[in-house]
């Protein structure tokens, strides 16, 4: 049987059917005012039991429960307790005289409908909170208990259900479930992103033939490929419980990378940094094994401000950063924002087009005084971490040049003022605009490191605009002439002895890390969570086979035989 | 009844969470408050007419404010959007 795989991970074990009862008490349609008063107290009176559950669920998860689960129980109150749903219950009963049962059931069908074709995902999610609060008042009407805590049998089993709510996904039992095949749900209904952060394995989206499983069958469960096999023969089971042993290997042996430097098996070095863009990212950056930080974004410290931060709080921002790095690198960009992210105080005007607009650097060479307070903020903190500045979209010398006359002016001014700062600060650029690839052997003697950008060198090269659907396969990394691009900026940075690395979404591609490793490249920049699986490849190959792969690469003709021959060479 | 224009500085817009903040705030006042968006208001004390309305990052939404506490009402309020907001 075929689903969709949505948590990784091989489990073997017996079914545990968990099957919905529909309601089967008559009920009598309200006539008279007495009535219709009557069906309305019903439904308050079931209310408040719901909510009491789920303060009880909450009280007693208070030290347990993760922040999303208990910010998903609190919005169960608002819209348990909200006044729109009292009118529209109260107003149907009293004009369509239908019981209070089928009314629930017909309002809250119309909020899933209506939330359901909203253009926001996180929106359109919450209709799985409103079928599970209406299943609850339900359950009260009917004179139900709580039955939040789902009866499972003593030993671990594979439960199977058209879908969990969201209190019934946060009350799952780990020690008791190995795995979850569910009829409906896909990749990010509560049940999958539970599953992943529970690391139980699990299939979503398998239609009714899920509902061929009775209590009790023997079941295998693939959430990589999402696949379910009912009562498998023999065979079948000897080859998943292979299967299943490899999987928890693999994953313990990445795991287990961690404090493993990233060396080719001919003994070279390849740098793994990450790409965060908060302090707290930092904690993960260690536990996954980075050596230090390849890409800072700073944005995040000015969104969302109605006025420029000023330099006290971002020198906050990045002493702790600093503080957590363990004097390792850290790569910090400067600000890289234009009129697609619009900024209350920077009260930039709407342009045609802005990523060839007002943006990242040329806003900054613009506005010397908000610059001038990055910078000065960046190198104040400089002093408690190996801080390195990297300017972004550069695409000639002259701003090079510029961005560095400023960098001397804050300099200058801390020296002034007494102020104590890493005096040799190393100085990098981004290089995701063609024109700075194409001048990168005049760029690299002006600079300590480049840092290749390629999610934007990809869409400035080709011309297109990936968040664009109609011509996002346009949009193509494997491009003979981006990599030529990548190619040429690695062989002038070592020319010139700098330092390059790469901090696009190339980095984390396992199928491109070979090829790369084979230009010459010894630094990637990717989310943490990529690091070992990269890792991995690294150290289970050498130079000369990147080299090899490298050369074959560069001498094809266009990207479907690039990718087609590096899948052959990455099983 | 007073009333101003804030703009949306969530990067994810009005969800769950800034709204249960925003009704319990609100609910701290004896003024009657209601948000409008595109010529469309709602009550301020419905989360799902709240969610309904779907404030996104950068739009613009007027907040009004009818009742003895209208002044304190309105600061309290503004005070979220320009300030609380950024952090949720």
């Amino acid at each position: 049987m075929k689903g969709i795989g949505v948590s990784p991970g091989i489990s073997i074990g017996k079914a545990c059917v968990i099957r919905k009862i529909k309601s089967s008490i008559h009920e009598i349609p309200p006539e008279s005012e007495a009535d219709i008063l009557k069906e309305v107290e019903r439904f308050d009176l079931a209310v408040q039991q719901a909510v009491l559950d789920i303060e009880i669920l909450l009280d007693k998860g208070k030290h347990t429960l993760l922040t999303e689960e208990l910010a998903i129980l609190e919005t169960q109150i608002e819209f348990l307790t909200d006044p729109q749903l009292k009118e529209d219950v109260q107003i149907k009963i009293s004009t369509e005289h239908k019981p209070v049962s089928i009314v629930l059931e017909e309002v809250i069908q119309g909020l899933i409908e209506l939330f359901g074709q909203m253009d926001d995902e996180y929106l359109r999610t919450k209709a799985e909170d409103f079928n599970d609060i209406g299943k609850r008042i339900l359950m009260h009407l009917n004179g139900g208990q709580a039955t939040d805590q789902l009866l499972l049998p003593h030993d671990p089993c594979i439960l199977i259900a058209d879908d969990f709510s969201p209190s019934e996904t946060i009350s799952l039992d780990v020690t008791k479930v190995i795995g979850i095949a569910t009829r409906l749900g896909g990749k990010n209904s509560h049940t999958a992103i539970i599953a992943r952060s529970k690391g139980i394995p699990a299939v979503a989206g398998c239609g009714e033939s899920l509902n061929q499983v009775c209590d009790n069958d023997l079941l295998i469960i693939d959430g990589l490929e999402g696949l379910v096999w009912i009562n498998p023969d023999e065979a079948n089971i000897t080859k998943y419980t292979i299967l299943q042993e490899e999987y928890r290997k693999h994953s313990e042996w990445l795991k287990s990378l961690k404090d493993t430097p990233a060396l080719t098996t001919d003994g070279h070095k390849i740098s793994l940094k990450a790409n965060i863009s908060a302090v707290e990212d930092m904690e993960t950056v260690f536990e996954h094994g980075g050596e230090g930080v390849g890409l800072l974004r700073t944005e995040l410290l000015f969104m969302g401000h109605e006025s420029f931060p000023t330099e006290e709080e971002q020198f906050e921002f990045y002493q702790q950063i600093a503080g957590k790095s363990r004097q390792m690198p850290v790569m910090v960009r400067t600000i890289d924002i234009g009129a697609d992210k619009q900024q209350p105080w920077l009260n930039l005007p709407a342009e045609n087009n802005p990523v060839l607009g007002y943006r990242a650097i040329r806003i900054c060479l613009d506005r010397p005084d908000l610059f001038m307070t990055q910078l000065r903020a960046i190198l104040r903190a400089s002093k408690f971490g190996k801080l390195k500045i990297m300017f972004p979209m550069i695409s000639s010398l002259q701003e090079l040049r510029s961005s560095k006359a400023m960098l001397m002016e804050a300099k200058k001014q801390l020296a002034d003022e007494k102020i104590s700062f890493d005096m040799d600060i190393e100085t990098g650029i981004m290089i995701e605009v063609p024109s700075a690839a194409l001048i990168a052997d005049i760029l690299a003697r002006e600079v300590d490191f480049f840092s290749i950008g390629t999610n934007d060198l990809c869409q400035y090269t080709l011309a297109v605009d990936r968040m664009n659907e109609q011509v996002a396969y346009l949009y193509d990394p494997y491009h003979p002439a981006v990599l030529r691009l990548i190619q040429q900026v690695i062989q002038k940075a070592r020319h010139n002895q700098i330092e390059v690395s790469l901090c696009g979404e190339l980095a984390s591609d396992p199928q491109a890390t070979l090829l790369l490793m084979g230009l010459g490249l010894t630094g990637f920049s990717m989310s943490a969570a990529s690091i070992p699986h990269i890792k991995n490849i690294i150290i289970n190959n050498s130079i000369e086979r990147a080299r090899v792969v490298a050369q074959k690469v560069m001498l094809m003709e266009d990207s479907e035989q690039i990718k087609t021959y590096l899948q052959l060479i990455n099983p | 009844m007073i009333s101003k224009d804030y703009i949306i500085l969530s990067p994810d817009g009005i969800h769950a969470r800034p709204a249960t903040a925003l009704l319990k705030l609100s609910r701290q006042f004896k003024s009657v408050v209601h948000v409008a968006k595109n010529q469309k208001t709602v009550r301020l004390n419905s989360m799902l007419n709240l969610l309904a309305l779907s404030p996104k990052f950068g739009e613009t939404i007027t907040v009004s404010v009818d009742g003895e506490d209208e002044q304190e009402a309105l600061e309290a309020i503004g005070f979220f959007f320009t300030e609380n907001l950024k952090d949720i």
